[in-house]
């Protein structure tokens, strides 16, 4: 797997892994729309930069480890995988169909790439922390990366993971929060007080570095922080814009749960056009990024 | 009589027949498996002694993690464990697990096919004093719903070490249960246990009682005293509860012609629920459940608790003549 130094090859990625999105979720005409697009960036981030991962080693023992306790993102790991080689990238446009190893919610052992399964949340966390006691006992150096959404720290289950990892100082350690302040029923504040999540984390004794989840390079190094921290376990919290890159979605809560083609919004087109409009902002990034060859 | 081929203990029937916990065996059957396969992992979550973990503690102190009141996160780190290579123990009481964290059991343990051993203490009314928040009764059936999962649940302590080798031979989840208080060690070395089998202990002809758990050795004295009344009961040791050994309890079926199932457990959903289902459709014949009727138990001495509530040999000798009648 070539993996990706330029600024701008990583950009593009994470542009084409957003049009990916769009056009699965079109073609299955269910799923989430909001998480998935924000995640774009750490996703490219991680797989095409930081991790050491290839699709040709699935079992190597000291390949990094990512577990995506979100399952609702399905989408944008599906879209990942494929573009890392993991599987064909045709086979993107399967999702949510009869026979599909894409299912809605990811399942470990159809597809290749994926390290667990996920969907309930608040489960993803403790997975990882035994992903890295296990790495710690067998005196490895990989690193295992989990992806949690803000939402699911409503669970008590998480909080258990974050008190286990902070007691066993599981240095090899490093969870990812997609901090897009949106869940299904609103924003996260007025579902359940979330904040101060930094004094919450420290208190259980991680290390917490905030970065905007949309600045690939500040990603990168974070991760590479994260790594040079060797007495706690670490937390990124990504600050992200639920439904990035495509205008009418953007900070939009109700495009959690929905494919495009199925919110009345406002500010976009009608339904039946919302499909096409996404993917146009996206090839043209809606004149909002500047990336110079994209 | 006893069925030679089952080598059960001389004494079995006699009253000095040995008195040990079954979770005894559980103890045992993890420091002879921390010796044997260096990847098996044991978690506890703040009950180490009462789980009988401790010996492995002893033993295998890096192996040993104490995962404290903390089942759900114990269940999920158990799965990261056997993603990466370990075969880990998850012990705690049964109505933590699965009875705490049966979401995390079904996603992450059965969908995601990891390799853990779900082991869950103080099982069935036998617990005793602690009343019934502590007595699980609902752990089969929690289980045995879940697809791939392995569902075991052992006789006496001999067994229960057997199967605490059993699930670690297994690739994939496993449940089994073992109790709290001493029931006759009546197995031995040579008894026949394997995963999908169930073991004619007595033989007999007029009715089948099927049994799994401690109260296997209450089935045996109840047949004894039944021949005693010209009855001739069978009595089948059923520790497989998923896989079921459905061709031994079809023959049983149709050579006894009625059937009586024996269990400290919800009679929903338990073992015989499972007897039931598979007869239902092959060879249908009069069943009785001995088990608990849709009621919590309560605190009391485990031999009051099997007397009061219809789970000892007195009550699965009236069931066998009830449903005799049926026949």
């Amino acid at each position: 797997m070539k993996r990706l130094t330029k600024l701008a090859d990583l950009n593009r990625m994470a542009n084409t892994l957003r049009k990916d999105v769009i056009e699965m979720l079109t073609e299955a005409g269910s799923g989430h729309s909001a998480g998935p697009l924000d995640l774009a960036d750490i996703a490219t981030a991680l797989y095409f930069n930081v991790m050491k991962i290839d699709p040709k080693q699935r079992d190597d023992p000291d390949r990094d480890r990512l577990y995506v306790s979100c399952g609702h993102t399905a989408p944008i790991w599906y879209a990942t995988l494929a573009r890392a080689g993991f599987f064909p990238v045709e086979e993107l446009k399967t999702l949510r169909k009869l026979g599909t190893r894409l299912q809605g919610h990811m399942d470990r052992l159809t597809v290749p790439g994926v390290e667990s399964s996920s969907a309930s949340l608040g489960q993803g966390l403790s997975i990882s922390c035994g992903s890295a006691y296990a790495g710690q006992m067998d005196k490895k150096n990989y690193q295992t990366y989990c992806i949690l959404s803000d939402g699911e720290h409503d669970e008590g289950s998480v909080w258990e993971a974050i008190q286990f990892a902070g007691h066993y100082h599981l240095q090899h350690l490093t969870a990812i929060i997609d901090r897009n302040n949106i869940q299904i029923d609103g924003p996260t504040e007025e579902v359940m007080t979330k904040e101060p999540l930094r004094d919450k984390y420290e208190a259980f004794g991680w290390h917490m570095i905030d970065v905007d989840g949309h600045n690939i390079e500040a990603v990168i190094d974070a991760c590479n922080e994260a790594k040079a921290i060797v007495e706690k376990p670490v937390v990124i919290n990504a600050h992200t814009i639920p439904g990035k890159g495509v205008d009418f979605m953007e900070y939009d809560f109700r495009w959690h749960g929905a494919p495009p083609g199925k919110v009345d919004t406002e500010r976009g087109p009608a339904k039946s056009k919302q499909s096409a409009e996404a993917l146009k902002q996206l090839r043209t990034l809606g004149g909002k990024i500047d990336n110079g060859d994209l | 009589m006893l069925n030679n081929s089952a080598k059960l203990k001389r004494n079995t029937l006699s009253k000095d027949v040995d008195i040990v916990a079954t979770r005894d065996g559980y103890g045992m059957g993890l420091v002879e498996l921390g010796e044997q396969r260096e990847n098996v992992v044991v978690l506890c979550g703040d009950l180490t002694e009462s789980t009988r973990s401790a010996g492995f503690r002893e033993a295998y102190p890096d192996r040993f993690i104490q995962m404290g009141v903390a089942e759900q996160n114990m269940a999920n780190v158990a799965v990261g464990l056997a993603l990466n290579g370990k075969i880990p123990f998850v012990s705690t009481y049964a109505v933590f697990t699965p009875g705490r964290n049966w979401d995390q059991i079904r996603i992450s343990g059965c969908y995601n096919n990891a390799n853990v051993k779900y082991a869950g203490a103080h099982t069935g009314i036998s617990v005793g004093p602690d009343g019934a928040t502590h007595q699980a009764m609902e752990d089969i059936a929690l289980t045995r719903v879940l697809p791939r999962m392995t569902v075991l649940v052992p006789c006496d302590v001999e067994e229960t070490r057997k199967i605490t080798h059993a699930a670690a031979a297994i690739v994939g989840p496993v449940y089994f249960r073992f109790a709290r208080a001493g029931s006759p060690a009546f197995t031995s070395a040579k008894t026949p246990f394997k995963v999908g089998k169930a073991v004619v202990f007595r033989d007999g002809d007029e009715v089948a009682i099927i049994a799994a758990g401690p109260i296997v050795h209450s089935a045996l004295l109840a047949a004894d005293r039944l021949i005693e009344q010209g009855v001739s009961a069978r009595v089948i040791n059923n520790p497989s509860i998923k896989p079921l050994d459905e061709k031994t309890i079809e023959q049983a079926a149709r050579e006894c012609g009625a059937v009586v199932t024996c269990e400290e457990h919800q009679v929903m959903g338990g073992m015989g629920s499972a007897v039931a289902e598979f007869l239902a459709v092959t060879y249908p014949v009069p069943m009785e459940f001995i088990g608990m009727h849709n009621s919590f138990g309560e605190s009391g001495e485990p031999a009051e608790l099997l007397k009061k509530y219809k789970m000892d040999a007195e009550a699965i000798a009236a069931a066998v003549k009830k449903v005799i009648k049926r026949k």
